[in-house]
């Protein structure tokens, strides 16, 4: 039976000669890959390193990258010499700066990754679920009122995890509603609520005091101006913690972006899965929210740059977004602090202008199928 | 031993869409679900698949409850070709037959040769292995009901519910993808929509209206002038394939051209009721 018009037209496999697939005695065709994974996450992970270095070297006082590798292997190995300049801004200043920049930027892109998954669009980005307005309301009533004020330097991180939690509950319930968690009910959910919250933070504003009006301003506009060692270790545990679960996931996610009703026919239980990937996403998000304030485009474009590099399985998108996207915002953060020297930019100025350029690029060299077809 | 629906209603919101259906899907048989759109075609196979939660009734599989097994167990012995072949994401031929493998991996677990060989063998059986490190959206719509025909062997079940396999494609390749599935060695479900096709292709058919089987059993035996118009309210000649001898649809026509065309054919009476060939 004709079923193979092309093979026996005699095509000559163009797939066995490209990176990735090979022939195999017994003529076994094995193409597992597009290309192989590990010089990916070697050059991303170098590319993390040589981002971090300088970083931590580029800045107001210059220093060289041996320097800045001496005052971490000093601390690392346990003896610090606190007493140098290099140390004070290695260690309290930039390094923390760095390590944060990288952890938000690994968890936005992980949470874009995720959620484009789960409401099968790759227009969607993390904010579009409502968190990232919610946590404007929280640091906003913080800014302006003075609530929490308590907490001290926490009040910001609280007020803003605070109102990311109670817009994730409230996207979740609403578009929940007696149904399954569709994705157009879960955009739009999202979208509508989004909205709300942004008039909440807009009449906060409105009624706060011109003074601190600026500030809520650059907070909306993100920031690691105020990084520090402190802030670190809770988004750092929920991006480890999300990670696992989503690597442990990456066939379900594969079989959830071909749609709800295959990846059931796959074995997937879709409600719980859905559920565990907003809670999952959500809590990321809103943490690194709290640290950061709002970062846009960095969770919509780099999962979008990191397919374009290896495909869209997510088990190879998850860990080469991990590394890619932080690299990303690190960089992006060198340039929001040096660009306007000795002033700072907010960073969500610098991913939208160095990230919408970058896909456009990509885009245009290879065909890349970056939404429906049909 | 088979595949039985026993019994099944659905509802979808307040409505009934399937009432009281009962189906038996004989084993290594290729049996084709014909009725009008709405007639409850895919939400039958939606049921057996676990994307709709039936109101009432049994899904059995080899007597087995296959809706009371684990999810990824009943994904290793029936597998699914849906309606729905837009794929949002760039994902290669291999990576999409890949994830066929789904119920038979556990978290973290690797692929290995096992997994490569039963990617590899689905390609090869449907003649997909040229397009392999193609991505799956830059395919025609033949190819691409190929490779999901693939990723659904390469789910090891012996059991295969295809949703309008041949909706959108050219006559080419709906025989194309008819006759792949008709050699395959699986017991096939199929919701179809072309009647002479299903004639042609299936060993049994079971006829739908309204929700509920107006028919079912041989297609010689179901697909009658009389059973399509009471399921489609169509008006249509019954004639014989000429090279099979199964039945074949011809539509008629109720304007003017009608009488014109009705000398010419055959007597209308005689054709709705084929004879059996000698």
């Amino acid at each position: 039976m004709p079923v193979s018009p092309g093979a026996a037209q005699g095509n000559v496999r163009p797939a066995a000669s490209r990176p990735g697939g090979r022939r195999v005695p017994g003529g076994r065709l094995r193409r597992r890959d597009r290309r192989p994974l590990a010089p990916v996450l070697i050059g991303c992970a170098v590319l993390l390193l040589v981002a971090m270095t300088a970083g931590i070297a580029i800045g107001s006082v210059g220093l060289s990258p041996s320097a800045v590798w001496q005052v971490v292997f000093d601390h690392l190995s346990g003896h610090p010499d606190g007493a140098t300049v290099a140390d004070e801004i290695v260690w309290q200043i930039r390094l923390p700066r760095v390590l944060l920049a990288a952890v938000v930027g690994a968890a936005l892109t992980t949470a874009g990754t995720v959620v484009q998954a789960l409401v099968r669009n790759s227009l969607a980005d993390p904010f579009l679920l409502g968190v990232s307005s919610g946590a404007s309301v929280g640091a906003a009533a913080v800014l302006l009122f003075g609530v929490f004020a308590s907490l001290g330097v926490w009040a910001l991180s609280a007020g803003s995890v605070l109102g990311a939690l109670a817009a994730m509950a409230a996207v979740f319930l609403v578009s929940r509603a007696g149904r399954q968690l569709a994705p157009t009910q879960l955009i739009l959910c999202g979208v509508v609520l989004s909205a709300m919250f942004e008039s909440v933070t807009s009449f906060l504003i409105f009624r706060g005091n011109p003074q601190a009006t600026e500030a809520v301003l650059f907070w909306l506009l993100g920031s690691f101006g105020n990084a520090n060692w402190v802030q670190l270790p809770i988004p750092a545990v929920c991006l480890v913690v999300a990670m696992g679960y989503l690597l442990a996931q990456g066939r379900a996610l594969n079989a959830l972006a071909m749609g709800a009703e295959p990846a059931a026919s796959l074995g997937i239980d879709v409600a719980r899965l859905r559920r565990n990937l907003l809670i999952v996403t959500s809590l990321m998000v809103g943490v690194a929210v709290a640290v950061s304030g709002v970062i846009g485009f960095v969770g919509l474009v780099v999962p979008h740059i990191v397919r374009l590099m290896v495909g869209s399985e997510h088990r190879r998108v998850l860990p080469v977004g991990v590394l890619f996207g932080a690299s990303f915002m690190v960089v992006g953060d060198l340039l929001a602090r040096t660009i306007v020297s000795p002033q700072e930019m907010p960073i969500g100025v610098i991913t939208a202008f160095i990230g919408a350029p970058t896909l456009i690029v990509l885009i245009r060299r290879r065909p890349y199928q970056y939404g429906a077809t049909q | 031993m088979s595949l039985e629906v026993r019994g099944l209603s659905v509802d979808i919101g307040a409505r009934r869409i399937v009432t009281d259906v009962d189906i038996t899907v004989p084993d290594g048989r290729f049996t084709g679900l014909l009725g009008p759109n709405g007639s409850g075609k895919s939400t039958i196979l939606k049921a057996i698949y676990r994307a709709r939660r039936p109101a009432a009734g049994q899904v059995l599989l080899d007597g087995a409850d296959l809706l009371a097994m684990p999810p990824r167990d009943a994904a290793r012995r029936v597998a699914v070709v849906a309606q729905e072949t837009t794929v949002e994401f760039d994902f290669t031929v291999f990576e999409m037959v890949m994830i066929g493998r789904t119920p038979h991996k556990r978290a973290f677990e690797r692929d290995n040769e096992a997994d490569w060989d039963a990617v590899d063998q689905a390609l090869r059986r449907v003649g997909g292995e040229q397009f392999a490190a193609r991505s799956f959206n830059t395919l025609s719509g033949g190819e691409k009901q190929r490779v999901l025909i693939a990723r659904a062997l390469a789910q090891g079940a012996d059991h295969l519910v295809l949703d309008e396999p041949t909706n959108h494609l050219d006559i080419r390749y709906q025989v194309e993808v008819l006759e792949l599935v008709a050699s395959l060695d699986v017991t096939v479900l199929a919701a179809l929509h072309d009647l002479s096709l299903a004639a042609l292709f299936c060993d049994t058919v079971c006829l739908l209206h309204d929700g509920r089987v107006v028919a079912d059993g041989t297609p010689r035996a179901v697909i009658t002038a009389e059973n399509v118009r009471q399921a489609y309210g169509a008006d249509v000649l019954i004639v014989e394939h000429p090279e099979t001898g199964s039945p074949h649809l011809v539509p008629r026509r109720a304007g003017p051209g009608a009488s014109r065309s009705a000398g010419r054919l055959a007597q209308p009476g005689q054709a709705s009721a084929p004879s059996t060939p000698s």
